[in-house]
């Protein structure tokens, strides 16, 4: 336990002075990890732990990210760029939640689908949203008085706030609810039959991760500095659900992995060839076959094959 | 009838133009050990489904503790102090059988909100998951993931999930079905251990299991109740002797 604090601290401490060794496209490229592997951990708080599969995402990723672009030209401070966001996509989540969550399996996917796709439809024709160009030049906010235009100073705070984000679902994983959800995605019967509230534990849980993702769409939009209604698209969703599998379901940390994996491949591929969604099909259809657990669940594999 | 724990009135439950439930009335006093026996499609595994909430009853009354339960979800009913143990077993298969008893255990003490605290100190469902493992012979494989213990084994911690909750009232849908004789000795012994607080109502086929445990037995029959009474009075009884006979 003591061992694998440490080795987390080190990986922290490496990313945190990467600006200081590292000129900006690497670092840029970590930013985006970090985003994106937010993002998805907190959809795998849903698909792994809770054993809901939500298409939609992308809802509270967009709803974080418009929220953000919104407000960070008139008050670019720290409640524009995490509070409103944050509150956004919680509810949001809450209303889609409550509406999704009486229906399960295919239903639930295709309803969470539906709602995050009327997003996008709704941004795409709304012209104060800018419509199908979304929001552009958005500022990035000052903290304590400190403009975060530089990319050393954006690193910090975009690393304080993911760590955060991942410190507080690792938490929830090892709270008692967090056990609840364990239960539910085990059987969601039983777990009534004992005397849980299933449906409100569940909404819940998918307001958290909503919410997590609003922060990770909020921080998306001060990273690019601009947001369009692509934010909303179902690909969106489906990219994270690609590096939660990859990374390995019902790991968290996996997140990471994945979405290393993912924007590495999607960069170093694509500047060879056009065809990179090919390669990255490949992959996935490779990991599905042959390492279902993921890169986590390969590394554990290989890690109890050695003890 | 006064101090009846449960009072049951002209239930009916239909499933298209098949009544499953007829009409049955019965009521259990409070420390009351009964069994309920019938012919396969007698209706007792329906009753049991509309007494927990599994179903919704076609009409008629369930008077729990004071307070009507009829059509309530499972989890108020379970919350209310009615716990179920399935024919089918039906427990958490991925998760140690510690912790499904755990889970059982804390949906009684509650915090199951609670997003930022350690499930490891919270102290009180954690007891009574260790207490029940031993109450039901699982004290030593409590870190065995519940899908991998033997079928006996299985049936043991599906009535364990159900008594950690702390129930008044444990309803027990045939817990020794497709057990050997020894594991049907076992699970016996261990039932008539139970504290006299818990209320039980068990359905069973196995009549050595009921003559040993129940106070008293109704007698289900195509949805209504044929007679009740002790055991004895019940073996006596011709009209069962027929229903039995005439379907087995």
């Amino acid at each position: 336990m003591m061992a694998r604090g440490l080795g987390i601290a080190m990986v922290v401490a490496a990313i945190a002075v990467l600006p200081l060794v590292a000129g900006p496209y690497p670092v840029k490229l970590v930013q985006e990890i970090l985003i994106w592997g937010i993002f998805a951990m907190s959809l795998d708080l849903l698909m792994g732990y809770t054993g809901m599969v939500s298409f939609g995402h992308s809802a509270f990723f967009g709803i974080g990210a418009y929220t953000a672009a919104l407000l960070l030209s008139k008050w670019p401070g720290l409640l524009a760029a995490l509070g409103a966001p944050a509150l956004a996509a919680a509810l949001g989540a809450l209303l889609i939640g409550f509406l999704s969550i009486r229906v399960g399996g295919v239903y639930f996917i295709m309803l969470t689908l539906a709602f995050s796709q009327m997003f996008f439809a709704l941004t795409f024709q709304n012209a104060f949203l800018g419509a199908e160009d979304g929001i552009t030049s958005v500022p990035r906010p000052s903290v304590f008085g400190l403009a975060l235009t530089s990319l050393g100073v954006f690193h910090v705070y975009l690393l304080v706030i993911v760590v955060a984000a991942a410190v507080f679902l690792h938490r929830v994983v090892r709270s008692p609810f967090g056990h609840v959800l364990r239960g539910i995605h085990d059987n969601e019967e039983r777990m009534q039959a004992v005397g849980y509230a299933v449906r409100r534990h569940k909404l819940l849980a998918f307001v958290i991760a909503g919410t997590v993702a609003g922060v990770a769409g909020s921080l998306y939009t001060q990273f690019v500095g601009s947001i369009s209604p692509d934010a909303f698209l179902w690909t969106t969703s489906g990219e994270a659900l690609l590096m939660v599998i990859i990374g390995g379901t019902g790991t968290l940390n996996g997140a990471w992995l994945g979405a290393a994996a993912f924007i590495l491949l999607q960069s170093l591929v694509s500047s060879y060839t056009e065809r990179w969604m090919l390669i990255l099909g490949l992959t996935f259809v490779l990991f599905v076959l042959f390492a279902p657990g993921g890169i986590v669940g390969a590394l554990r594999g290989l890690a109890g094959v050695r003890s | 009838m006064t101090t009846a724990l449960l009072s049951i009135e002209t239930l009916t439950r239909h499933f298209g133009a098949l009544s499953a439930l007829a009409g049955v009335s019965l009521a259990l006093e409070a420390r009351e050990r009964r069994a309920v026996i019938g012919p396969n499609g007698a209706g007792k595994t329906t009753l049991f489904n509309v007494i927990t909430g599994q179903l919704p009853p076609s009409g008629g009354r369930i008077v729990f503790d004071g307070h009507a339960i009829a059509g309530l979800p499972p989890d108020a009913v379970a919350r209310r102090g009615v716990s179920r143990s399935f024919q089918r077993t039906n427990l958490f298969p991925r998760l140690p059988v510690l912790e499904n008893l755990r889970l059982a255990a804390a949906a009684r003490t509650g915090g199951s909100y609670n997003l930022l605290g350690l499930v490891e100190r919270a102290m009180a469902p954690l007891a009574l998951a260790h207490e029940t493992a031993a109450a039901v012979g699982l004290a030593d494989r409590i870190s065995e993931t519940a899908g991998r213990l033997s079928y006996g084994e299985q049936r043991q911690l599906e009535v364990g999930v159900a008594l950690a909750t702390r129930p008044k009232l444990l309803l027990l849908d045939e817990p020794t079905a497709g057990m050997s004789p020894e594991e049907t000795d076992r699970m016996t012994r261990m039932l008539e251990g139970l504290p006299r607080e818990v209320t039980l109502l068990i359905i069973e086929h196995d009549m050595d299991v009921v003559a040993s445990l129940a106070d008293r037995v109704t007698v289900l029959h195509y949805g209504l109740v044929l007679t009740e009474g002790t055991f004895d009075e019940v073996k006596r009884d011709p009209r069962v002797y027929d229903v039995y006979l005439g379907s087995e």
